[in-house]
């Protein structure tokens, strides 16, 4: 199931000793050297920081990268970071892979660095897997109706409203009692100050 | 308030009521039933001459039925708009032959009974849900007495008898004979955190103690005489300027007790309250006397959100209130694009808090609207019209309303209201729905790639990006050790989990199987991994037909709190793992290459309500039960989601 037009680099990050602590980066930096589809891997002390970040666009040109894998982090984490470093370097964003080697192993398989480093090559494995059948996506661009509904016209919808009225946009203020307050209104006096509600 | 009315951008629509929405972010047509008022609006002078003449007299709600109004009538004094209104269900008759009264007072002719409710079609690109809270009602807690006393009142009732345009016009009395109540008690947290269902919710309220903190200070410097004491559980004066409130409020002499009374009795002639209570702070007994009690009444979700909510298809928090799309980093977003939420909607909330969260969910939609266009997440359904066989299951199963279907028509997927699941892909037997960005391709080649070496080391691990995933990043954040050979796959729900998947991993050589998502109240994709449930269920009964030990198979939900959780989930699989012999899996893996993959015998909407047989496939417990789609199933023993409901033959 290999795309032979497939050029991968992965990018294993040591995150100081974070990673590299207990996983053995560069056997699984030569390990993905040797993957299907994979034309370089780089490791680096911490590929998000600038020059991480760098040397992956630079990779990218000399190269001739059209699929990225970063070892590293939860992409919870920085995909949004590495999706748009690849796209600096004029790849689509969606040809990112992250694989997770700090949360989901370096950090829960502690004492033991030749199952973290076992399962690590795993992670990247299947990593480059998905990585060759990625493919550029573009994102659809939707129109906007430039009007809001609020619902509810107690203090929350009565601020909401005013303020959306006040940026330019029509609003619609339904409120389902005849008029508007809410409970705010049936207040005698509000907190801290002690003041008037209405 | 009254901004509102004047503002040239702001169309008020009181009296109204959402009747039903659609379309998707950006692109949403709503309708509005304006109910008649039988009164012109733009004519009336506020003048109030037609309420003199108008004989019905009904409690008013504005003063918590502590006083009263007509069926004509004007809500209070400032309200917005400024029109009177008659209210059909009350008035004796809209036939003037049988009342009509204020038609004749009206000197401008205002009043109309031909007047009809209007339906309003309107379409707006974002839509901010402040449908606030209700207050608790203490009627159940019988040992209060609020039903029986007339001096034990709630705290908006209070605010009522405190207030200048209240029925006692602010002259401070009691409601049971208007005698100044010159010694007053409140008690707090009625309604609140309590973990008795039966006597209201486990939550905080958030604004019942510097409610009653202000109301104490308020009367401190209003009416010297009263001596005001609290009775609390504890004290939360948390935000800016509360706690010098309290300090405040105690150098006034208020006097604060920790402690919740037990029954409240009433004099029968004074009409005096007195009760017992355990001070825990001093650990005494105390007997107490009061002229009025004020129960400090906490919140409960609004009764006419959950309408809406199913309109835009939001989800709930546990505690019934609306959950935003993620409460720290998206606190006013809601799953549904476009859809916001601000105040009291999503959890209890003072009035400055409602007014910043409704300043941060205008800010919010303000980004959207003020977009010509707007770009959406590339990760959504495709239909190949091809491979389509025109069924609709796809439409069905999608908790968006993303997929149009007509019968003999493809399906089709509206791309901006397509949130990504992936449900439809799953549910698709003819391989005709493809997700952009997670292909079954690429999860077929995560599986191989997983299984190419040693597949008997390898978990074949469905982790949701929300909760498990998140779940299995909190693990690792709380440095929590498990055994290292769960592989992730990651999909944006679990109900990406095609069976095929399953089958596939199996026949590869999978030992075993794990599928998690978030907790059914968690769910991202409103209820999306119900059916992943259901498919679970399908495969448990298809691999026993096999002959394979469907306990291979886990369902496990985990949220993104629950690292140590994940932790547990990862050594219940590794357990299992490490039992399934490499005989085993050699001879699942003939099995399934040789014959058919059975076909899944999903549960049915008449199985619902119905006896059934649920056991556990991780400790063995079986029970009895009634199947419902919509319960999270787990084990009462081990807390396992893998929980086989089996169908009892009648």
């Amino acid at each position: 199931m290999t795309n032979p037009e497939v050029r991968i680099g992965v990018f294993v990050c040591d995150c100081g000793s974070n990673i590299a602590g207990t996983v053995d980066t560069e056997a699984l930096r030569a390990y993905a050297e040797e993957l299907p589809g994979v034309v370089a891997a780089i490791r680096n002390k911490y590929t998000c920081a600038d020059p991480g970040q760098q040397e992956i666009q630079t990779a990218i040109r000399e190269h001739n990268l059209n699929r990225v894998v970063v070892a590293s982090c939860s992409p919870t984490t920085y995909e949004v970071i590495f999706r748009n470093c690849i796209a600096g370097a004029g790849l689509n964003p969606y040809l990112l892979e992250m694989a997770n080697i700090r949360e989901h192993c370096s950090w829960v398989t502690t004492g033991n660095g030749k199952a973290a480093t076992e399962k690590a090559k795993r992670i990247v494995k299947v990593a480059a897997a998905r990585a060759r059948w990625l493919i550029p996506q573009e994102e659809e661009q939707i129109s906007v109706t430039d009007a809001a509904l609020v619902i509810g016209g107690g203090v929350a919808g009565i601020q909401a409203a005013l303020d959306l009225a006040d940026s330019g946009h029509q609003v619609y203020l339904v409120e389902q009692n005849p008029s508007i307050g809410g409970i705010m209104a049936q207040l005698d006096k509000v907190y801290p100050d002690i003041e008037c509600s209405i | 308030m009254m901004d509102v009315g004047r503002h040239p951008k702001i169309k008020l629509l009181a009296y109204s009521e959402v009747e039903d929405i659609s379309g998707y972010v950006g692109n949403f047509k709503v309708r509005i039933r304006k109910k008649a008022r039988y009164v012109d609006e733009t004519q009336c002078t506020s003048c109030g001459d037609c309420v003199e003449v108008c004989p019905v007299v009904i409690p008013d709600e504005y003063q918590v039925g502590l006083g009263s109004r007509r069926a004509i009538y004007l809500p209070f004094p400032q309200a917005v708009p400024s029109a009177y209104l008659v209210n059909a269900e009350e008035c004796m008759g809209q036939n003037p032959i049988a009342c009509g009264k204020c038609i004749e007072a009206c000197e401008k002719g205002c009043i109309d009974f031909t007047m009809r409710d209007e339906i309003l079609q309107i379409e707006v690109g974002a839509v901010v849900v402040a449908t606030g809270m209700d207050l608790y009602d203490p009627t159940a807690l019988d040992e209060y007495g609020y039903s029986s006393y007339d001096n034990v009142v709630t705290s908006l009732e209070f605010e009522r008898l405190i207030c200048s345009g209240g029925p006692l016009e602010g002259h401070l009395g009691r409601p049971g004979d208007l005698k100044f109540p010159r010694r007053i008690g409140f008690i707090q947290c009625v309604g609140s955190r309590t973990q008795d269902p039966e006597r209201g919710n486990p939550y905080c309220s958030n604004f019942c103690c510097m409610n009653t903190i202000k109301t104490t200070q308020y009367l401190h410097d209003t009416y010297p005489d009263v001596e005001s004491t609290v009775f609390y559980t504890d004290l939360r004066a948390f935000g800016k300027g509360f706690e010098e409130l309290l300090m405040r409020s105690r150098a006034s002499g208020v006097r604060y007790i920790r402690g919740l009374p037990g029954e409240i009795h009433a004099d029968p002639e004074s009409g005096d309250l007195h009760f017992m209570v355990e001070n825990t702070t001093s650990n005494r007994l105390e007997s107490h006397e009061f002229d009025l009690l004020v129960l400090a009444v906490g919140a409960v979700p609004s009764r006419s959100t959950e309408t809406i909510r199913q309109m835009v298809s939001l989800s709930k928090s546990p505690s019934g209130f609306l959950r935003e799309a993620h409460p720290k980093l998206r606190p006013v977003d809601t799953p549904t694009k476009g859809v916001f939420i601000a105040g009291s909607v999503e959890s209890p909330k003072d009035v400055r808090e409602c007014v910043t969260q409704a300043s941060a969910a205008a800010s919010r939609a303000s980004i959207l609207l003020n977009k010509d266009r707007f770009s959406v997440d590339a990760i959504t359904a495709v239909v190949d019209a091809d491979l389509c066989t025109k069924c609709g299951i796809c439409a069905g199963v999608c908790p968006f309303s993303a997929i149009q279907w007509a019968k003999g028509e493809p399906a089709k997927v509206i791309t901006a209201a397509c949130t990504g699941c992936g449900t439809c892909a799953a549910e698709c037997k003819f391989n005709a729905i493809q997700m952009r960005h997670f292909s079954d391709q690429a999860i077929y080649a995560q599986i191989d790639a997983m299984l190419e070496e040693n597949p008997g080391e390898s978990i074949v691990t469905f982790a949701c990006n929300w909760c498990s995933y998140a779940g299995a990043d909190t693990a690792g954040l709380g440095r929590m050790a498990y055994p290292p050979h769960a592989n992730i796959i990651r999909t944006m729900c679990s109900g990406r989990v095609s069976p095929e998947f399953v089958w596939y991993a199996f026949r590869k050589g999978a030992p075993v199987v794990l599928v998690s998502g978030c907790h059914y109240v968690d769910c991202h994709y409103i209820d999306a991994n119900r059916s992943t449930t259901r498919r679970i269920d399908g495969l448990w009964d298809g691999l026993e037909k096999a002959g394979v030990d469907p306990g291979r198979l886990m369902l496990e939900w985990c949220s993104a709190a629950e690292g140590s959780r994940w932790q547990h989930i990862m050594e219940q699989c590794e357990e299992k793992r490490v039992a399934v012999s490499e005989a085993e899996i050699k001879e699942t893996r003939q099995l399934l290459n040789e014959k058919k993959t059975p076909g899944p015998r999903n549960p049915r909407s008449r199985d619902e309500h119905q006896p059934a047989e649920f056991r556990c496939l991780v400790c063995g417990e079986s029970w009895d039960g009634v199947y419902q789609a919509s319960q999270e199933r787990i084990c009462p023993v081990c807390r396992s989601n893998s929980v086989r409901w089996i169908r009892v033959k009648n």
